[in-house]
């Protein structure tokens, strides 16, 4: 088994808030990219990497056009930006969290980088 | 009307963006239409709370200033139009304080619209007791016993109000809550003469809307792909040139600092979406799924493929209520063991309020420099002989959250070595304005529009 990549090294992201719900886009760099992501980011995945802040369900959606998968978070923002006793109560920082999660490597990581 | 593009530029995300953005916008930007989004989704609660303590206020201040600021455009040739959802809780006290301005400026026949009816609070029993529940939008629980604790209940109009303004040869059009995109709907309607169920032309214009709506977010500001070859100091403020066939193209002024491109643009695409297919809007149902970016050129990102189907039957309604008070509150803790002096001078707080009497409803604190900004994650974890130290806290009692924000200034003498920077006010407890989506039927919601001169509203 070869070892995981950073999510970073193929996406980008962004993050924000839709209530007490969060959002995390994530944009590969290119087709091949996406098609990776399709299939090692999954809901249950991102679910997962994101425990601690106690999502109740995580759905993903697709945007092929853009290359990018949306991840909306239920409930993981602790009440949302009116209630939430966090710094950081509109969930901004979750894109560079994101980028920093361990996923299963490509076969051939350099066309997936960015640029190519 | 068959104008073959139009340009919108967006000069403000949020109340508190920059506040000369807008001028820069409209000197710089060869604009048709100045757009300003205010509107954030507790903002009108804040704003409804100052109409309380006096009925002139509750609109975006700011706007005054930035329609002096703008004067030469307003008057120029041809003239620039601007439309603003910073009427807030008041567009027709919002439309009197920006006559003065242009009275003032010798624009007193410039026409003003004030468009109102998104304001339910007035009609809100009478609508409880017609049968609607007004339930939550995501738990589906019934409104019930929070109505006492309401402070604004507002719904999200669509373009209307602004199409019949422009229509009525309105150069400013001030709302109160509006779709975001509707800002950007509405002009492109009045300009290209859509019909209401074109749903795929509106669907794009909604695609441009969205990428527009937060300010800079799109031209380089909160970009994940940072790096310090993008000048964000002179960041350009965003403009879409919109075409009749519902295609855009996103740039900002030239000389300005920041990035459009492909990649700055998708990540305001996915900013604040559930699902792609189904971004809602009064309007039209948009669907962001097969939108296409091009690089066509230096900072100039083509849109297109963005599509749209039948306008939803209900308004998505913000409603907010009180739900006690709050603060938060930080100081400084250096030297070897930070991270543990800091958590135990936050447990010495939790701890000395409650020897008070007062057993907080929530409490809790983070070590920022320790990576605490995500709660259990450890992601930014590291030792660290520098931290700053966060409390906050939540409670039904404001005299609770008060003694809790007392409970900081003493550490620097009761508490662990090594703590500082508390030298500012003392934090201040605040309401909590808990935020209450939900739907209304449309039907059950009324638009109007007054469209007057500057001097017709001074009368």
């Amino acid at each position: 088994m070869s070892k995981s990549i950073r999510l970073g090294e193929i996406a980008h992201a962004r993050s924000g808030d839709k209530g007490s719900h969060a959002n995390v886009g994530v944009i590969a760099y290119n087709l091949a990219g996406y098609q990776h992501l399709r299939s090692v980011l999954t809901s249950e995945a991102v679910e997962t990497f994101f425990a601690r802040l106690n999502p109740i369900q995580v759905e993903r959606f697709e945007l092929p056009g853009i290359y990018a998968l949306n991840f909306l978070l239920h409930d993981a923002l602790a009440g949302g930006a009116s209630q939430t006793l966090r710094t950081d109560s509109q969930g901004k920082t979750l894109a560079l969290a994101i980028l920093e999660m361990p996923i299963p490597p490509p076969e051939n990581l350099a066309p997936l980088r960015r640029g190519c | 009307m068959s104008a073959k593009s139009i340009r919108i530029g967006n000069g403000a995300g949020f109340w508190g963006d920059n506040l000369d953005a807008p001028r820069l916008l409209a000197q710089r930007g060869e604009l048709d239409y100045l757009t300003l989004e205010y509107l954030a989704e507790l903002t009108l609660s804040i704003l409804a709370h100052q109409r309380t303590k006096d009925p002139a206020s509750g609109y975006v201040t700011d706007l005054v200033d930035v329609v002096r600021s703008i004067g030469p455009q307003l008057a120029g040739s041809p003239p620039l139009k601007l439309v603003t959802n910073g009427g807030g809780m008041n567009p027709v006290g919002c439309a009197k304080a920006i006559a003065r301005v242009l009275v003032e400026s010798g624009l007193g026949q410039l026409r003003l619209a004030a468009v109102t009816g998104d304001d339910l609070l007035p009609q809100l029993d009478d609508l409880l007791a017609g049968g609607e529940s007004f339930s939550h939008f995501d738990t589906g629980k019934p409104l019930g016993n929070l109505r006492r604790k309401i402070v604004s209940a507002n719904a999200y109009l669509g373009a209307a109000g602004i199409v019949n303004a422009l229509a009525d040869n309105a150069q400013i059009v001030l709302t109160g809550r509006i779709a975001d995109a509707a800002l950007v709907v509405g002009p492109a309607i009045h300009e290209f003469g859509w019909r209401w169920d074109d749903w795929h032309r509106l669907g794009a214009a909604i695609v441009a809307g969205h990428l527009i709506e937060c300010g800079a977010q799109v031209t380089g500001g909160m970009y994940s792909d940072w790096n310090p070859r993008i000048d964000l100091s002179t960041v350009g403020y965003p403009i879409a040139e919109l075409r009749d066939d519902g295609a855009s193209v996103i740039s900002k002024p030239p000389g300005t600092g920041g990035e459009v491109s492909v990649g700055t643009v998708s990540e305001q695409l996915v900013y604040e979406i559930a699902d792609p297919c189904q971004y809602f809007t009064p309007d039209a149902v948009a669907n962001f799924a097969n939108v296409q970016l091009t690089q066509q050129g230096e900072n100039e990102v083509l849109v297109t493929g963005g599509t749209g189907a039948a306008a939803p039957t209900s308004l998505k309604v913000s409603m907010a209520y009180h739900d006690g008070f709050t603060t938060s509150a930080m100081i400084v803790v250096v030297g070897p063991h930070a991270e543990g002096k800091a958590r135990s001078a936050a447990e010495a707080i939790r701890a000395r309020v409650e020897t008070a009497g007062y057993e907080l409803d929530e409490f809790a604190f983070e070590c920022l420099g320790a990576g605490d900004s995500l709660p259990g994650m450890d992601l930014w974890r590291q030792s660290s002989q520098e931290i700053v130290l966060r409390v906050a806290a939540r409670d039904r009692r404001r005299e609770a959250i008060d003694r809790l924000a007392r409970e900081l200034a003493p550490l620097v003498t009761s508490g662990p070595p090594g703590i500082t920077g508390y030298t500012g006010a003392r934090a201040r407890s605040r309401p909590v304005l808990a935020y209450w989506p939900t739907t209304i039927p449309r039907e059950l919601v009324q638009t109007n529009v007054d469209v007057r001169t500057a001097q017709e509203w001074l009368v």
